[in-house]
């Protein structure tokens, strides 16, 4: 796969279409899966690694699901690309990071993902835009089971799918709803919302899951038990959960809107100036300000942007994107001028004298 | 209305259900923020698989059983407990059985439940552990092979070809 080709469009999960796409980002399902014959990552031998790649990678070739899947060998990518990789949501950061035979095999939509000697021999993803659990486990499942005609998963009568981590046992099943909650950080109600979910087991995360700081106030719901429950009851105590979040944030968002249009407006506004005139910015601040914006834009604030163009921006000012677009590799000082270079030229686009440029 | 706590206007109007008895709060945003922030302060981070797992050994076991725990290993594939303790991913599919009283509680701990209730595989429904007994058969023949055990290696053969040729059960 030419990854080249993927630089310039933005990736299936900031699509920004599907139910209640303006909060909802995307939703994601995974399923951890392991050969029986070969012992787990932690102690397979470089030659064992070797050959879960090979077994796996013919056999999923061999199943053509939702358009043909490319097979990317994560181990002769350069580390800018696996970054690429990383950002896009195709593959984890344990699996960008770690050493040895890898790869990952994708679908054109990238909606699929097949990440081979991850922490399992086998996580398979599945990734639709807004709020789309259903079919999102329909398209796994059949995946799952066409692979699973081809090869012996290490499976166990009582305890279900075998994995590496006693955390994943059972279904082998993490399903993760990302949300964009700007007013529940505003209005501070974000962490106690975050409290009262762990009392009902479910987990939050930041952006590029576990450890991941929850940049540009998008976070991630999802299951923390995998064993004991069916599949679809672990996806509907999630899809349960989501509305509900969905109807705080409005309920925070009109709040703002009624009790302090000028504040919220102010800090849309600034927002949007920040992004629209700075010389250096760094992603950090970038993904802050995007949130502001993306917010106003969802409330009528902003008008003259696109909710499409504003979800591109996100992904193409990460670093790895950023110096793919533009062609070179730059350090953070460079980047960050590049970023800001990048953000003006598209937030400016009406305005004559700095579209074109560079 | 005024805010409970300054001559603010207030703005929040908070009905907090605590031991079945509502309590109505009406605060302005500043004060709001202070409550909501204020409430409920201790860290609101999951129990990690390591902290779990030290605790519950923690409890009940001398540091000698634990010592002696912790050599034990899989004949499998060779992970001592206090390797799968210490980087809390497991070795491979046999160390469940081989490691089950110790990870029975662990799992209960993390799923509260101990029976898969979700899909089958195509291939294996009924286990297959006998597939994973394939790692332990092939690092022997090859032990064998290397310690010119024709005799043993040959048998260790049949024995693989035995499991490779009968396919896993279908569900």
């Amino acid at each position: 796969m030419d990854l080249n080709e993927l630089v310039r469009t933005s990736g299936e999960w900031l699509r920004g279409s599907g139910p209640e796409s303006d909060i909802v980002i995307s939703s994601r399902i995974r399923l951890a899966r392991n050969l029986a014959e070969f012992p787990f990552i932690s102690r397979a031998s470089q030659s064992d690694r070797g050959e879960i790649e090979a077994v796996l990678r013919d056999r999923i070739l061999q199943i053509q699901e939702s358009g043909e899947l490319e097979y990317v060998n994560v181990n002769e990518l350069k580390g800018i690309d696996r970054q690429f990789l990383v950002e896009r949501q195709l593959i984890s950061r344990e699996h960008a990071e770690s050493e040895g035979a890898r790869g990952v095999a994708i679908d054109r939509h990238e909606q699929v993902s097949l990440m081979i000697n991850e922490e399992d021999h086998l996580r398979i993803q599945v990734m639709h835009s807004g709020l789309d659990l259903q079919s999102a486990w329909e398209q796994i499942d059949r995946i799952d089971s066409l692979v699973g005609e081809q090869v012996t998963f290490a499976y166990h009568s009582k305890l279900g799918f075998l994995t590496a981590c006693p955390t994943n046992v059972g279904t082998g099943l993490r399903v993760s709803v990302m949300l964009h909650l700007p007013a529940l950080v505003i209005t501070r109600q974000i962490d106690k919302v975050f409290r009262s979910l762990q009392k009902i087991s479910l987990a939050v995360r930041g952006l590029y899951g576990e450890g991941s700081q929850a940049m540009g106030d998008f976070y991630q719901i999802s299951n923390q038990i995998t064993l004991g429950k069916s599949e679809l009851e672990l996806i509907k105590q999630v899809g349960d959960i989501v509305p509900v979040l969905i109807d705080y944030e409005r309920r925070a968002r009109d709040f703002l809107v009624r009790e302090s249009h000028e504040n919220l407006h102010d800090k849309v506004s600034r927002a949007y100036g920040i992004l629209r005139t700075a010389q250096t910015i760094s992603s950090e601040e970038t993904m802050h300000l995007l949130s502001s914006v993306r917010m106003g834009v969802n409330l009528g604030l902003i008008n003259d942007l696109k909710i499409p163009t504003l979800n591109e921006l996100f992904i193409h000012t990460q670093p790895a994107h950023l110096q793919k677009l533009r062609g070179v590799e730059l350090d953070t000082a460079d980047r960050n001028i590049e970023r800001a270079r990048y953000l003006r030229r598209h937030l400016n686009k009406d305005d004559g004298d700095n579209s074109g440029k560079n | 209305m005024k805010c409970q706590q300054c001559n603010k206007t207030a703005t929040f109007h908070i009905t907090e259900l605590t031991k079945g008895k509502p309590q109505e709060l009406h605060l302005c945003e500043e004060h709001a923020r202070q409550y909501l922030t204020q409430s409920e302060e201790e860290p609101a981070v999951a129990p990690s698989l390591a902290g779990v797992l030290a605790h519950q050994l923690a409890v009940g076991q001398t540091a000698e059983e634990l010592a002696k725990l912790d050599q034990r290993s899989c004949p499998v594939c060779g992970i001592t407990f206090y390797e799968f303790r210490n980087q809390g991913r497991l070795g491979c599919p046999y160390d469940y059985v081989c490691f089950k009283s110790e990870l029975e509680p662990l799992i209960i701990n993390i799923h509260g439940e101990t029976e898969h209730m979700g899909k089958k595989p195509a291939k294996g429904a009924e286990g297959t552990e006998n597939r994973t007994q394939l790692i332990r058969l092939r690092r022997e023949m090859k032990e064998a092979i290397g310690e010119e055990n024709y005799e043993r290696a040959s048998k260790l053969r049949d024995e693989i070809r035995a499991i490779e040729e009968s396919p896993p059960k279908t569900a």
